[in-house]
């Protein structure tokens, strides 16, 4: 009966290759360690958002006159609207720790090398979707935060030679960030960057499942086959790796709930103090701060000097700081890609670069002070030399050699 | 003449006039979806000049007031804090207002102002927008500003420094002095902020 009801399907739709292609007959590494539970998190909390996302549109309004008191509603008088909030504002957060523990994974087993190298971009694309939509998000509450981060922000597009008046001009939709901002950035948030990301997410797998996934040894499985075409190394990702993700699912939403049940505004650096109180155009709070997943950025922004007049050069780090990333396939000229068999000059470049990029999301949460300044300018050019220097590391680098196939006891 | 058809050609052509034709026509689709993100007509028009009494000001009080959604500040300056400024000229980034896109030209003097007295600034760092915070003398202490501070504004976002004439400091983000809307005196205690003495800014 159930068989027939496929067939009849499977006539019409391709259902059973789909989940055969993607799910039972995807072979993937056997040897996927803990670093790779981040992926399927990531799509665990990309879910939540969404579920809880547009539970919130039910209730919220984008007015300047209305938004804060309809969050305060939301949080008071909306039946289970404070776990709906909640929810959604920690799984920003929980968002962020998911995609850069998933985007270092990249960076140490070498996940973003050819073949790969369009699974990167795909990621590097979401990356940047998932941070704007951050963004406009964290306006909606209208609060202080909300308001002077927004600010802040849209003024990186004014300090552009020439075009900038025009462009933060019709970004924010008015002189200054208004109701007009608001009520867009609501539109970006609920519709605009959420489809994005979908078809990001859609490109993202097909371009890994095309591949096949890589793995902490950085070999590719498919170059040893069985007689029937699949890897020897390899896999079906259901039920083996179906199974595992739920256990990381359950650790995940273990630690999840007691930060949502228990400490939601996680002492300021989930839900900022200053969002407590509403927007007030003509008072910025005496420290503002992004929210901790934008700090390193907002770092390298403030340690760049005014040139010749002109705000524009920091902004050029901070957005050269991501395009970087974006070009971490053509930089890297090891054959290596498992940080297991990489020679020193790499493994060196990764912990100096890991840890300046970790005191410069302190540095972003900080009050200028010298010191910090001069710590911030430290770590962005160690930030930036481990990409500009990459080739040359990488080419002279004493690397292991590989082993044929994956090691795994 | 030869009858053979160039069909490379034939398709070059069919396929540059789709091209081009499908572009002009995107372009020209698009135009009203990016304008509708433009300022309105109705924030265009909410730029009324605002008539601000300043009769209750002390000498080192600051008021501020809105004009086109932006903070104004009005500062009463003392006698010797005017006389402080030109000895910060030279740890300041344009202390003789060159750039004159930062105020009227009935401002560019050394006081930056009608009246010696009274300052009138646009509270809205020049770096990336933030409020600045007013700073007296008496308070650097607290701000960790050094016994140097004669007074001035401080932008808690990224540390930008402004003296009392809303000039910038030397070696801090704001890459220019604050802004100095157009305004003029009605009389002894009333100022007319958005319009210059000859009429409409």
């Amino acid at each position: 009966m159930f068989a027939s009801l496929m067939g009849w399907v499977d006539a019409r739709f391709p259902a059973t290759k789909l989940w055969k292609e993607h799910l039972s007959e995807y072979y993937a590494p056997k040897n996927f360690n803990f670093w790779y539970f981040f992926g399927s998190l990531a799509l665990l909390v990309l879910v939540l958002q969404i579920v809880t996302g547009i539970f919130l549109t039910i209730h919220y309004k984008p007015d300047t006159e209305l938004a804060f008191a309809s969050v305060e509603y939301i949080m008071r008088d909306v039946e289970w609207g404070w776990l709906i909030r909640y929810l959604h504002s920690t799984g920003a957060s929980a968002f962020f720790v998911v995609i850069y523990l998933h985007m270092f994974r990249g960076l140490i087993y070498g996940s973003y090398k050819q073949p790969r190298e369009l699974v990167w971009i795909f990621g590097m694309l979401l990356y940047v979707a998932l941070m704007a939509e951050a963004f406009m998000g964290y306006l909606l509450p209208w609060g202080q935060m909300s308001y002077w981060g927004a600010q802040v922000i849209i003024s990186l597009f004014g300090a552009v030679p020439f075009i900038g008046e025009q462009l933060s001009l019709w970004i924010r939709g008015d002189y200054v960030v208004a109701d007009a901002t608001l009520n867009r950035f609501f539109a970006f948030h609920v519709i605009a960057v959420p489809l994005a990301i979908l078809g990001l997410v859609a490109a993202h797998i097909i371009a890994l499942h095309e591949v096949g996934s890589n793995n902490p040894d950085g070999v590719e499985i498919k170059k040893h086959k069985d007689s029937n075409g699949i890897p020897l190394d390899g896999i079906p990702f259901h039920p083996y790796y179906t199974v595992k993700d739920i256990v990381g699912v359950t650790v995940f939403l273990f630690i999840f709930s007691l930060i949502l049940f228990y400490m939601p505004e996680f002492g300021g650096w989930f839900l900022e103090h200053a969002n407590f109180i509403p927007a007030d155009p003509f008072k910025t709070p005496e420290h503002i701060a992004p929210v901790w997943y934008f700090t390193p950025f907002y770092a390298i922004l403030r340690a760049v000097p005014s040139i010749a007049g002109s705000a524009f050069p920091g902004v050029v780090a901070m957005g050269l700081s991501i395009v970087f990333l974006f070009l971490l396939p053509w930089l890297d000229r090891s054959p290596v890609k498992s940080i297991r068999y990489r020679g020193i000059y790499f493994r060196t470049a990764l912990w100096l670069f890991t840890i300046s990029f970790l005191v410069l999301g302190f540095l972003g949460t900080q009050p200028i002070t010298a010191l910090y300044t001069l710590m911030a300018q430290i770590c962005s050019i160690i930030y930036f030399a481990f990409f500009i220097l990459m080739p040359f590391y990488t080419k002279i680098d004493n690397d292991k050699p590989v082993p044929e196939r994956v090691t795994f006891k | 003449m030869s009858n053979t058809v160039d069909n490379d050609k034939r398709r070059f052509l069919t396929t540059a006039a789709t091209v081009v034709v499908g572009g002009a026509g995107t372009v020209a689709a698009a135009v009203p979806f990016v304008s509708s993100m433009l300022p309105s007509a109705k924030a265009k028009a909410a730029g009324a000049p605002v008539e601000v009494d300043i009769s209750k000001l002390e000498f080192g009080q600051q008021m501020i007031v809105e004009w086109r959604k932006k903070p104004v500040w009005i500062l009463r300056r003392s006698k010797e804090a005017i006389q402080e400024l030109v000895s910060l000229d030279d740890s300041l980034l344009d202390p003789s207002s060159d750039n004159t896109n930062q105020q009227p030209d009935y401002c560019q003097n050394p006081s930056r102002s009608i009246k010696d007295e009274f300052l009138v600034l646009i509270g809205v760092c020049t770096h990336l927008g933030c409020s600045p915070t007013y700073v007296p003398k008496v308070e650097a202490e607290s701000r960790n500003l050094g016994d140097e501070w004669k007074g001035g504004f401080f932008c808690p976002c990224h540390g930008s420094k402004f003296d009392l004439a809303g000039r910038v400091y030397k070696g801090v983000p704001a890459p220019k002095n604050l802004a100095i809307p157009p305004y003029h005196f009605m009389g002894d205690n009333r100022i007319l902020i958005g319009e210059d003495i000859q009429g409409a800014a």
